[in-house]
């Protein structure tokens, strides 16, 4: 288990959505995610388990629709614009409660873009995605590894709260190779009990009923309160996050996943002079981490955020701060990708007072 | 002694249905019914309910149920079926659902061959939403949004469905029946468990296509719309077996020699 090897990212979170019980995908090719229906479609048979190379992203997601319905650990995955198309069977799984599991491995946006990595599809992830009020838990990888460890966690919020879980990566973490170890003995999902909701063909008496509509008066609204109540459980005890060197810290670098690694990195090169930066990364985009940025926001004058977007994740922080501290904004979207040296630089300027990149409140 | 000739069947719920004076829904809902309960598969059956006028077929069928998207059905009863193969699973869709916006899905599950029935109600048009063209209104048909009529110029022809899939060899059985009259309701009935059997047997894909009327859509009286069917529907749409397994045939030209012989 704990063998340590070199792997792809994309085949990494194919690899760890099996281990963690995945029984059955369907996906449609689109860059830059191919490897993973690619590694699923000799894997999954290899454990007793399905792949399909489905018609279309919107097939792909009904069919995990179905067969998340009965019980099984299900993933999908895409990227930006098949994301897109999948968006209409997240919304039915968010209402009928289905656990499913799906990566969005974005490239760059909007319309068909590039297959550049990229970070614009924050703001899709976090806020639901389709149409009606929900929200699907978020997970967003900075490593290869945690792309290998992270799908165990899905599934298991996934299932313990009958809610949608995906992974937002990009095409540097799904293209790159880095060393894996899993930190999970394989789970046998035929040892797991078939939870009670799960269709199976059952007594009349008991027969079971998933679905997404109620006509009647009132009726969705309660749905909606009770889908609310879900949500507040895991706004409360879900958020996970890593944050760095925050005590001493004069600024305060923020970003997620690969813009994470540069914000690290800048704080790497930028102690090393002396400077006190510190580094805080979501781990979960939704639930947003909330407190960490509450518990120093008054200790810390500046805060700086770089995103592969357009300002997208600033507005979490910004709304985590609530206007107790300065913010500064770098971004880099579509394909482009920060450096370390690039961010260190910008944060000497802010530093010595140079509010170009600040943000309006 | 009093002799039971006719029960409702245990396969549906005690709900009342809300189809309108006339429909063909509630036939074929009690069809279908009847179907998985003489095949002794009441509690190893899963339908998928689509959205349109039988939207609340969740609650008329008395088995396990999942409602979805409108046109994935196919989709859908391939991830169920995938996972739960020894499971009876259909899909229960009307003419926009299947042949409009769920085209893709039930062309790539028929080419699959996935082991899955589809019951298909082709009444020719959009009901739960009012009454619009469907990909399967007749030329020269009204609708709301075919108000004179629909033509070749601006719609396109309607869609047979069973001879659009009889040209791929995924599926193993195809029928188009109708409900107008006691004996079509029979054959349609004979059709269903046909089509439930063979996927009990795991041969793969299979379609029933009943042709339905809509009295009020169509703004006729039930027994107008019954007259449509066999003056309009049936010609553009004409009855019968579309495929079949092989064994099937000979089993047929066996008991028409042996008839003949008698």
């Amino acid at each position: 288990m704990a063998e340590r090897t070199l792997m792809k990212g994309n085949e990494a979170v194919a690899e760890g959505a099996v281990r963690a019980g995945c029984r059955f995908f369907a996906g449609y090719p689109i860059t830059p995610q191919n490897e993973i229906p690619e590694y699923m479609s000799w894997r999954l048979p290899e454990e007793g388990g399905t792949f399909i190379q489905a018609e279309s992203e919107v097939a792909a997601i009904n069919m995990l629709f179905g067969a998340s319905s009965v019980g099984t650990r299900v993933m999908t995955s895409s990227s930006s614009p098949g994301i897109s198309l999948k968006q209409e069977g997240v919304s039915y799984c968010a209402a009928a409660e289905l656990p499913i599991f799906y990566t969005n491995i974005v490239r760059g946006g909007p319309g068909l873009g590039n297959i550049a990595p990229s970070q614009g599809d924050y703001f899709q992830a976090t806020r639901g995605g389709g149409h009606g009020d929900y929200r699907v838990i978020v997970f967003a990888p900075k490593t290869v590894e945690e792309m290998a460890n992270f799908p165990r966690t899905c599934y298991e919020l996934a299932f313990k709260y009958r809610i949608p879980t995906m992974m937002l990566a990009d095409g540097i973490l799904g293209q790159m190779m880095e060393p894996v170890t899993f930190e999970f003995d394989p789970i046998d999902p035929s040892t797991l009990d078939l939870p009670d909701w799960a269709l199976r063909g059952s007594k009349p008496e008991k027969r079971r009923v998933i679905k997404s509509y109620d006509l009647r008066p009132g009726k969705m609204e309660q749905w909606n309160f009770r889908l609310e109540k879900k949500y507040d459980e895991i706004r409360e005890k879900e958020p996970r996050y890593e944050a760095v060197n925050i005590d001493d810290a004069d600024i305060i670098l923020t970003g997620y996943g690969t813009a994470a690694r540069v914000c690290e990195s800048a704080m790497a090169l930028g102690r090393k002079e002396g400077l006190k930066i510190g580094y805080i990364r979501p781990i979960t985009l939704w639930p947003f981490p909330k407190s960490v940025f509450r518990e120093v926001r008054d200790k810390v004058e500046k805060f700086f955020v770089v995103e592969m977007s357009l300002g997208q994740y600033v507005e979490d922080v910004k709304l985590s701060l609530n206007g107790r501290s300065e913010i500064y904004l770098h971004k880099r979207p579509a394909g482009g990708i920060p450096t370390g040296e690039e961010v260190l630089e910008l944060t000497r300027k802010i530093l010595s007072g140079d509010k170009t990149k600040q943000v309006e409140e | 002694m009093e002799k039971v000739v006719f029960e409702q069947t245990k396969g549906l719920t005690d709900i009342p249905m809300r189809y309108c004076p006339g429909c063909g829904h509630g036939v074929v809902h009690r069809l279908v019914a009847e179907c998985f309960m003489e095949l002794g598969v009441q509690e190893k059956t899963i339908g998928i309910g689509p959205v349109g006028c039988s939207v609340f077929a969740d609650e008329y069928f008395n088995c396990d149920m999942i409602q979805g998207a409108h046109g994935r059905g196919p989709a859908i009863a391939t991830g169920i079926k995938r996972c739960r193969p020894d499971r009876l699973v259909f899909s229960y869709q009307g003419d926009g659902d299947l042949a409009s916006i769920g085209a893709a899905e039930m062309l790539h599950s028929a080419m699959r061959s996935e082991n899955i029935t589809i019951i298909f109600i082709n009444n020719a048009i959009y009901g739960m939403t009012g009454g619009q063209m469907a990909p399967t209104t007749l030329l020269g048909m009204k609708s709301t949004t075919s108000p004179s009529g629909r033509t070749v110029e601006a719609n396109g022809y309607p869609i047979r469905v069973c001879e659009l899939l009889a040209a791929l060899d995924g599926p193993v059985y195809l029928e188009r029946v109708s409900v107008d009259k006691p004996a079509a309701v029979v054959k349609t009935k004979k059709a269903i468990k046909r089509a439930f059997e063979y996927q009990l047997e795991g041969r793969g894909f299979t379609l029933v296509e009943i042709l339905s009327q809509c009295p009020t859509d169509w703004h006729l009286t039930p027994l107008q719309a019954i007259e449509k069917i066999r003056k309009d529907l049936i010609p553009y749409y004409p009855l019968g077996i579309y495929r079949e397994p092989e064994d099937a045939k000979r089993a047929k030209k066996e008991k028409v020699a042996v008839e003949k012989e008698s």
